[in-house]
């Protein structure tokens, strides 16, 4: 056994699919780092990919992932960096092969070690799963998935940090997962550097915690920070923020020395309660989190000390994340000027929905925004203000329905708009709105002895 | 008197389906005390009446000087099917901040 570190540093690369592209070589060359984690998968991001499998079976896995590891490796290897990312998607096998190419192209055959997680993957055993009693309900409706079964697209469990530490304790120097939580890619570094027992649950929970704050990348570090945005110092060179770790659970929030952004309590704040539940209960597969017990302390500049994290015993269950086809639905804009713009975009509103009623499309949702006025405040937006000095307004209407016919002619009643409806309006350069498939998504739970996650290595 | 939320805490706003979750921080720690005695869950219900199909259920977090709302029926389904520019709840945040509260002078 190898000599523990006293810390370990876990560097956030990637907040999500579409996250900013200079940011993991940022994180790799601006300082010392031990580990990058990179997080790929939104909920609608598995049936996109799943789509692009049951297509070739050689895709399902986010190729931009490819891109950054072609332009970070020669570092990654030559420091000794360890990177984790879910970005397997539901192909993680075929997404280490592309990056095993890569690195062989890069001259770094036989240097890299690629660690494959997978066994989320639970759409080709639905049916049985179902069969032996598993009804996998939603968890906000209670309905049985029986319900929309012929319409899955995708089905995934959340799996845990375990299946990281073992890839990490293989040998493996990248790790790439389909659905492990995002947390669990920050915590299956501590655990395995620290060789955290998976019972330690304070020291779980204070993982799962450092987990949480990095997985939204900079928005721990400067970015969506509400706390005296004005005087955030250049977040054109944001740096993304970095776990400093302590084998005791406690850890300090950095970044790298020259970048620009703030690391401080107010925005570290904002961002433990961003997407939080009920704070006394952050369920992982790891463990479950209490963030009543999280305390905070500037301990120096661009450095937030955390500590005091307490977590209590895992469940004996899994999250499923399933996705299915649920219907259509476009949306179409508008722009109204002033004079009464408002009331010009109100008075296209009517007679559109007016229109859509003569014609007696049915829809199962019809939502008419005025942005500029309404659209990110609602009715609280225009208690104090003159309504009829609003400079520009945007019409944007949206409707739904299971009927793709109807969605397509709603389509073609935006642009007459602009000749026969109310005065002063512009903005239709985008063309005719596109109708649109939607994906919905269907949460539920089940047995973790039902899933059980599976590590291989490859070799570059 | 009576002074807006945005004056004396900040907050951030995610999603968890068809659920907003709004954080709201204290800006001062002095402070915490009347944000928990004033923005209840019930005063937030009113708040964002017409804007919410569903309840409302506040969380406290007095270590981080923090309340967290969970705000049901938000976002029209939510996610992918949601047809509301935030679909994704990301200015509850400081929808919530135009409230106002009763502040000693």
């Amino acid at each position: 056994m190898s000599a523990r570190p006293a810390t370990v540093r876990v560097a956030g690369g990637q907040g999500f699919w579409g996250d900013w592209l200079e940011a993991p070589y940022r994180q790799v060359t601006g300082g010392p780092v031990d580990y990058l984690m990179m997080d790929y998968l939104a909920e609608v991001t598995m049936s996109i990919l799943q789509k692009q499998k049951s297509r070739d079976a050689t895709r399902g896995y986010a190729t931009d992932f490819v891109d950054q590891m072609e332009r970070i490796l020669p570092t990654v290897v030559a420091r000794g960096i360890k990177v984790t990312a879910n970005a397997g998607g539901v192909n993680p096998r075929a997404c280490a092969m592309a990056v095993a190419d890569v690195a062989r192209r890069l001259g770094l055959a036989r240097k890299l070690t690629i660690g494959v997680v997978s066994g989320d993957d639970l759409l080709g055993r639905l049916d049985g799963l179902i069969a032996r009693g598993h009804d996998l309900q939603n968890l906000d409706t209670g309905r049985p998935l029986h319900d929309v079964r012929d319409r899955v697209l995708s089905a995934n469990a959340y799996l845990g940090a375990a299946p990281v530490v073992e890839a990490l304790q293989r040998g493996a120097q990248v790790v790439i997962t389909g659905r492990v939580t995002d947390t669990g890619l920050t915590l299956g570094p501590l655990m395995h550097a620290f060789g955290w027992p998976r019972d330690a649950w304070d020291r779980i929970a204070a993982g799962t915690v450092a987990g949480h704050i990095i997985e939204c990348g900079a928005q721990a570090s400067g970015g969506n920070c509400l706390s005296d945005w004005k005087t955030i110092p250049n977040l054109a060179a944001v740096g993304y923020p970095i776990v400093e770790a302590r084998a005791d659970g406690t850890f300090d929030l950095i970044k790298h020395p020259g970048t620009g952004g703030r690391i401080d309590v107010a925005g570290v704040t904002e961002q433990l309660v961003y997407e939080m539940g009920d704070p006394r209960g952050y369920i992982t597969p790891d463990g479950v989190a209490d963030f009543t017990t999280i305390q905070l302390s500037q301990v120096g500049k661009d450095r937030v000390r955390v500590s005091g994290v307490r977590g209590k015993p895992a469940t004996d269950k899994l999250k499923v994340s399933i996705a299915y086809f649920y219907g259509y639905k476009a949306i179409g804009t508008l722009v109204y000027a002033w004079p009464d713009a408002l009331e010009k975009a109100r008075a296209a509103d009517r007679i559109l929905r007016q229109r859509l009623d003569a014609l007696g499309l049915k829809f199962e949702a019809i939502l008419s925004e005025f942005v500029g006025a309404n659209a990110t405040h609602g009715p609280l937006a225009l208690q104090d203000i003159d309504a009829a000095a609003i400079p520009e307004v945007q019409l944007r209407v949206g409707v739904r329905s299971p009927d793709k016919a109807a969605v397509d002619r709603f389509t073609r009643e935006i642009a007459p708009l602009i000749l026969n409806g109310p005065p002063s309006v512009t903005g239709f350069a985008g063309g005719r709105p596109k109708p649109e498939e939607v994906v919905a998504y269907w949460p539920a739970l089940i047995d973790k002895k039902m899933v059980e996650p599976s590590v291989e290595l490859i070799e570059a | 008197m009576k002074r807006p939320l945005v004056e004396l805490a900040h907050a951030r706003s995610g999603d968890k389906g068809d659920i907003a979750n709004v954080g709201l921080i204290a800006k001062k720690a002095k402070d915490y005390p009347l944000l928990v005695k004033q923005v209840t869950a019930a005063r937030v219900a009113r708040h964002f009446r017409g804007m919410i199909t569903g309840p409302v259920e506040r969380f406290e977090l007095p270590n981080l000087h923090a309340l967290n709302f969970l705000l049901h029926g938000a976002l029209d389904g939510g996610g992918t099917i949601s047809l509301k520019t935030d679909a994704q709840g990301k200015v509850f945040s400081t929808a919530l901040l135009r409230m106002e509260i009763e502040v000693k002078r």
